[in-house]
């Protein structure tokens, strides 16, 4: 089971431990601290290390090292999504997962992983009945408390507790009844030097917020359900219904949450929004390259593609890059050796374009590599994978919600090779 | 207003002001000091000294002031023991409050708190609120009753909690089952013999009604429970899975890998002619490929999964290359991981698109991952053969390219795969001999070296090349050096004429100069085999070698299937079995995948012994279920003695003129000055000989012990060629291969014990089960060294026939158990019956009579021995070498009749008669015995002695 948590900025300062069973040193951590160094990078820190009496298994999330200790054989994606679980709750009862936050919550925060945690057994992960147990933090709260005297702790038992349907509270009330859907994709895409898909892939999701009196029922359809043959789905839907009728069928938690993941496979032609026209070439013997990109927009439904984003690695070798912009702005971080370039919206009429000279460093050798740019944009109103609901149905209330749904599709992991 | 206040200091002393507030009337300003005694707790700060004054906090109606008070007290009550004692009358009182967020409360904390004395009182309460009439109080003493055997083992059991929480499983309430199944895996992780989760089809039922309904994490654990179980046929384990495939789709990446896991081992049970199979394959597909679109560190965990999913079943995810395809900013142990797969999944069909990767991948700026690409090139060429000479163009390519690194990679995977593809792209070695003096890496090196050697004929100036590394001899690595030497020798057997003084240089380099035990046993050798039989030394050198596959990446078929069953927990992260790496692994029990019980698959399953094969030839593995071999499953192997160290040879020779005169002394000193070389105790270069490199030793040393000592055979009975006794299959990478000999009365098991598994194996030991001859080991297995992957040992292991007797069927039948490091396997094998036959066997002639006389005819039995051309003298001295001892011989019509006799080690007499016809190759054997059942085997000694 768990053991203990530790909480490590990116300084290597421990900020925060908590010990579910006996109480582990600190020490422990200087293993890793030792992979730390060895990777070099955070981002490359292995998740799972194995010291001589205890495993270590971290996230890197917001900048912190989420970093458990375990001393039995425990599946590591339990671990992990525990871990992430924490941070989640962190980022939902603070605004922000940060170690000013933490600091700034810490009763808090020790009550939250007590409450989270017995013994090592996950007991209650669900924000809302951790919200019941441990009230989130407001101005309006502290100032009432300080007044009353009264604790942000819960007295009773929280009702979604013991439940069938444990993610809901029993007695919800609103006076505007609303449910909103947004369906978001993400185009995860690796396009080659020609131009070509090497892969490409729609990681969807359909995020609620819904503020629904009483016990609501609803029902979800759309119109083409076959695109989703690789669903997540949140444990309030009933799995039965969409096998048998392809209906998500559920009595959603209060709140915002995320209903289903789905991902449209490289098996289907995904529609690649834009494209890109790139040179980037350095000339042998000589300490200066040449930069060339082009976007423009490609398959995209007639929807307009807007925040544009293309950031580029640039070789360790390149030392500052001259460059103008028909549109948008760039900056070139010469430590980190990343040109970003801002472009925003993609007018058809007039095409960005971003040219000059690239400056390597003098008595450099010519780079091996090519740098890879990496796309981010937007698009509004757009499912690219075509995905529509077609309707919300409730049961077991009288009144009449107010329904929404917000279609976004935006760039994922989006590379182009050059 | 935020907690960071409770951080700063004054100037008074922390723990004095905080002392004062705490002991403060107003209630306010108490719970503020709790909070900040926390606040320094969660720091790691000593805050101990509050202890009584925190605890006196404790009787109050504020639920908060008391969880804060419960926080303090589980993180310090260890260190004041005697204080946390005046805790325990407020703990047993709640335990007791109406409200049950209270009485749960209570029994958490209680339970939290390792101190000995606390527990006595925790007992009782805890009883009632196993009991609770609110499931939620009991849901969480299941889990305090885990947290209690933690500290005190013995008290749970007295107290009969184990049985209350098996009761638990079926609860009405899934969580509360969820639960009780958590505290019981917990407990029984600790307990690996206690039958603690006894699953029968009605609690499984009851778990798959719960996994419906439970929370995500008691989803866990109950899908981990459930791979536990073992359905009892493939019905069964067909309804489990369509109740755990739902799980598939939750959110929960580690629900979803737990059902991968059941749903894995489940379907080994079922026939794959089933639609059901088919259907269960599909659906296995997309939840997998979604672990990937999750964050970096779930994907590294869910990629060591797929990797073995895909050794084991490649079909789920054959057409899912592209999801492995790796993007650049994915952390590098995710990039290194998709490689692996990538490489896996590899086929004819998509060869043409990884090669385009991998060439892309070669070129990106991580040094490991660069190389790693490089090295994946080589592995799809030695996998999919169609596809190897477009491997050999990219790679060339990539030499092209310059970059040190890429290059030296690539010289090292194009000698694998020359290794797989001999003589067929040479073409390439011009190229490769271009970038010679770039090489800076041992492995590079090596590599190249060994190409050159192997192509010594085909490169004009492969002498040249191979003097300059010979430059620097001592400063190379051995790995180096042990290829030079091996090189330089093959080019002498190649072409003898222009490199004898190189041959003669680097012999004395590593004969003479050197401290590497290695090399010097590897230099003697190849000087001996040059100096007493080039020929003999051409066929060893220059033997072919065994082609190297694909298989040699894969994990053990044993281990991988042991794995499957731990998919989703640390063992399937590190690719090892608990038993290798968890600490304090007191008998971890070796899970293994269920047999198919499906109805034509039998030949399916790996564990089936081959049915009417001859007994002889093949000895049956025994399964370890036998329960004949019961007392043998009990033999305790104790570890193995470990003897004198082997001598190795340190005979410092002279500079001898190899090829000259001297050869005779280089061959007396080596004899008279190294007993270790000479004759049969020549084995133990071999165990040091490293075996990835130069020749097979397998082979080709065994030709040079023949050379070195053929006298050992003359003078023992016959001696059957060594037959595969366990195969490695059956006994994880273990292979063994023996035969019996009887040398001047001493009989000895001959063993050949190869490595084939990954892993380093040691400790080995040796117990024979009892048998009709008491046949036993004499002396421990003494194996000195631990064996390398790859590695073969010969070792002769003396046996005596004092070991305690039982009737055996057939009556030769010797059932063996082997231990070493991994674990016991077990073997039966057939002795031949003259191993037994002892040299005073010689019966007087008259007494031959009376015996002859006496002996009912009844116990007579004829057999006919066919095929044997050979005079009755041959016969008789033939015989003699095995201890069957002619007493007399008669002509008879034309006939030669042999009166023979022989004794057993237990005292047992044979009498024979052989009637031996001139001109027919068939004879006939009649034999007479007081214990006629070994009439048969002695029949077969005969047979087996008169036509080898």
């Amino acid at each position: 089971m768990i053991h203990s948590l530790f909480l490590i900025n990116c300084s290597g300062d421990i900020f925060l431990e908590k010990h579910w069973k006996s109480v582990v040193s600190q020490s422990v951590c200087d293993y890793f601290f030792e992979a730390q160094e060895k990777a070099a990078d955070v981002e490359n820190v292995p998740p799972v290390i194995s010291t001589p009496h205890h495993y270590l298994i971290s996230i890197y999330r917001e900048k912190i090292f989420f970093v458990s200790v375990i001393q039995t054989e425990l599946p590591p994606l339990f671990v992990i999504e525990f871990l992430h679980r924490v941070a989640d709750t962190f980022q939902d009862y603070f605004g922000e997962c940060s170690e000013t936050a933490i600091k700034d919550n810490v009763v808090i925060v020790y009550e939250l992983l007590e409450e989270m945690l017995d013994n090592g057994f996950p007991l209650a992960t669900e924000s809302n009945i951790l919200k019941e147990l441990i009230k989130p933090p407001t101005i309006l709260r502290s100032v009432v408390n300080s007044i009353t005297g009264s604790s942000n702790m819960g007295e009773t038992l929280p009702t979604g507790q013991l439940s069938n349907i444990p993610w809901r509270r029993a007695v919800v009330k609103y006076t505007n009844n609303e449910a909103y859907f947004d369906v978001i994709e993400e185009i995860d895409a690796i396009i080659d030097k020609s131009g070509s898909t090497v892969f490409a892939e729609i990681q969807g999701v359909i995020d609620s917020c819904i503020k629904l009196s009483g016990m609501p029922d609803l029902s979800l359809s759309f119109m083409n359900p076959r695109l989703l043959d690789d669903v997540s789905f949140h444990p309030c839907i009933r799995f039965k219904r969409w096998e048998s009728e392809r209906v998500l069928s559920f009595i959603p938690p209060d709140g915002n949450f995320r209903l289903i993941s789905y991902r449209v496979s490289s098996q289907n032609l995904v529609a690649i929004p834009v494209y890109v026209k790139h040179v980037i070439s350095f000339k042998e013997n000589s300490s200066s390259g040449r930069f060339d990109v082009t976007i423009g927009p490609k398959q995209n439904m007639g929807k307009t593609v807007e925040g544009v984003i293309v950031t580029v690695h640039m070789p360790k070798a390149v030392l500052n890059m001259n460059l103008t912009s028909t549109q948008g702005s760039y900056t070139f971080d010469p430590v980190l050796k990343v040109l970003t370039w801002d472009i925003g919206k993609i007018t058809p009429q007039k095409l960005p374009n971003l040219k000059g000279i690239v400056n390597l460093q003098s008595g450099a050798p010519k780079p091996e590599e090519n740098p890879s740019l990496n796309v981010q944009f937007k698009i509004q109103q757009l499912a690219i994978s075509g995905l529509k609901v077609n309707r919300l149905d409730m049961f077991g209330e009288k009144y009449k919600p107010f329904k929404g749904v917000k279609y976004i599709t935006k760039a994922g992991k989006f590379q182009v090779r050059t | 207003m935020t907690d960071s206040k409770y951080f700063t200091t004054t100037k008074k002393g922390e723990i004095f002001e905080l002392k004062a507030e705490l002991n403060s009337d107003k209630k306010e300003k108490k719970k503020e000091a709790v909070k900040k005694v926390i606040a320094s707790m969660t720091v790691g700060k000593d805050v101990s000294a509050l202890f009584p004054d925190v605890v006196n906090c404790m009787q109050t109606d504020n639920l908060e002031l008391k969880k804060l008070v419960y926080l303090y007290l589980m993180n310090y009550a260890k260190s004041q023991p005697d204080m946390a004692i005046m805790a325990v009358n407020t703990f047993v009182k709640d335990c007791e409050d109406p409200n049950p967020l209270i009485r749960a409360l209570a029994v958490r904390t209680m339970g939290c708190i390792r101190v000995d004395k606390i527990t006595e009182y925790l007992c009782e309460p805890l009883r009632k609120c196993l009991k609770d009439e609110d499931p939620y109080v009991r849901k969480t003493a299941a889990v305090c009753v885990a947290k209690l055997h933690d500290i005190n083992a013995q008290l749970v059991e007295d107290q009969g909690f184990l049985d209350t929480l098996k009761d638990l499983i079926s609860d009405s309430n899934p969580m509360v089952v969820a639960n009780a199944v958590a505290a019981l895996s917990e407990i029984a992780e600790s307990h690996p013999s206690s039958n603690l989760l006894d699953l029968n089809p009605q609690s499984i039922n009851k778990l798959l009604t719960a996994l419906n309904e439970c929370t995500e994490w008691g989803q866990i654990f109950i899908l981990d429970c459930l791979a536990n179980y073992m359905p009892k046929d493939d019905r069964e384990a067909q309804s489990i899975c369509e109740r755990v495939t739902p799980r598939l789709s939750h959110a929960n990446s580690a629900v979803v890998l737990s059902a991968v896991k059941v749903l894995m081992k489940f379907m080994e049970m079922l026939s794959k002619d089933l639609d059901y199979y088919g259907t269960l394959l599909k659906k296995l597909a997309p939840p997998l490929v979604t672990l990937l679109s999750a964050e970096p560190e779930l994907q590294y965990v869910a990629l060591r999964n797929i990797n073995l999913i895909v050794q084991k079943r490649p079909e789920i995810l054959k057409h899912e290359m592209k999801v492995f395809f790796v993007k650049y900013n994915d952390p590098i142990y995710v990039k290194l991981e998709k490689l692996d797969i990538m490489i896996r999944l590899a086929s004819q069909a998509n060869i043409a698109q990884v090669l385009a990767e991998l060439k892309e991948y070669a070129t990106e700026v991580d040094v490991d991952f660069v190389r790693k690409a490089v090295r994946a090139i080589g592995r799809c060429a030695i996998k999919v053969e169609q596809s190897a000479e477009r491997c050999v163009s990219t790679l060339l390519d990539l030499i092209q390219t310059k970059v040190n690194y890429v290059v030296q990679e690539a010289i090292v995977v194009i000698k694998d795969i020359f290794r797989k593809y001999p003589n067929k792209y040479e073409s390439v070695i011009a190229t490769l001999c271009e970038n010679l003096d770039s090489l800076d890496e041992p492995e590079a090196r090596a590599a190249m070296i060994w190409i050159v050697g192997e192509y010594a004929e085909r490169i004009d100036n492969a002498d040249e090349l191979l003097e300059s590394f010979l430059e620097g001899f001592h400063d190379e690595s051995t790995q180096v050096q042990l290829q030079l030497l091996t090189a330089i020798v093959k080019l002498f057997l190649k072409k003898p004429t222009e490199t004898q003084e190189l041959v003669q240089q680097v012999l004395s380099l590593a004969t003479q100069d050197s401290d590497n035990p290695d090399l010097r046993d590897r230099g003697y050798i190849y000087w001996r085999l040059l100096s007493t039989d080039p020929v003999a030394a051409k066929e060893v050198v220059l033997a072919e070698k065994p082609l190297i596959s694909e298989e040699t990446d894969l994990i053990e078929p044993t281990l991988l299937d042991e794995l499957i069953c731990y998919i989703g927990t640390l063992a399937s992260v590190y690719h090892k079995p608990p038993s290798a790496f968890v600490e304090g692994s007191r008998g971890i029990v070796h899970k293994s995948l269920p047999p198919r019980t499906g109805s034509s698959e039998s030949a399916e399953s790996p564990d089936v012994a081959p049915s009417g094969a001859p007994p002889s030839e093949q000895p049956a593995v025994i399964p370890t279920q036998g329960d004949l071999l019961g007392d043998l499953l009990n033999l305790d192997l104790g570890p193995p003695v470990s003897g004198p160290p082997v001598a190795t040879s340190s005979v410092q020779m002279g500079a001898v003129d190899l090829l000259g005169g001297g050869l005779d002394s280089l061959l007396r000193s080596d004899v008279g000055g190294s007993p270790a070389m000479g004759g049969t105790g020549f084995t133990a270069p071999s165990a040091v000989m490293p075996a990835n490199l130069g020749p097979p030793p397998s082979g080709g040393l065994g030709d040079l012990f023949d050379l070195a000592g053929g006298v050992g055979t003359l003078s023992g009975s016959h001696v059957a060629p060594k037959t595969v006794w366990l195969p490695a299959m059956k006994a994880k990478g273990l292979e063994i291969s023996g035969t019996f000999s009887r040398q001047v009365g001493a009989i000895s098991m001959d063993l050949l014990l190869t490595n084939k598994a990954l892993q380093v194996m040691s400790d080995f030991a040796i117990q024979f089960n009892r048998n009709s001859f008491g046949l036993a080991p004499a002396a421990p297995l003494q194996i000195h060294a631990p064996l390398a992957p790859n590695q073969t040992v010969e070792i002769s292991l003396p046996l005596n026939t004092v070991g305690s007797v039982m009737k055996m069927d057939p009556l030769n039948n010797l059932q063996v158990a082997v231990k070493n490091n991994i674990d016991v396997f077990y073997f039966s094998t057939l002795y031949p019956l003259h191993i037994l036959f002892v040299e005073d066997g010689k019966m007087e002639r008259q007494m031959f009579l009376a015996t002859w006389k006496d002996i009912p005819n009844e116990n007579e039995a004829q057999f006919q021995i066919k095929d044997c051309p050979l005079s009755a003298d041959a016969v008789s001295s033939k015989l003699q070498g095995s201890n069957i001892f002619t007493v007399a011989k008669r002509n008879v019509e034309g006939q030669d009749m042999l009166y023979q006799s022989l004794k057993l080690t237990n005292g047992i007499w044979v009498l024979a008669e052989l009637r031996i016809q001139p001109g027919s190759p068939s004879f006939t054997l009649s034999l007479k015995c007081r214990a006629p059942e070994v009439s048969q085997y002695v029949y077969q000694a005969y047979e087996t002695i008169l036509k080898n």
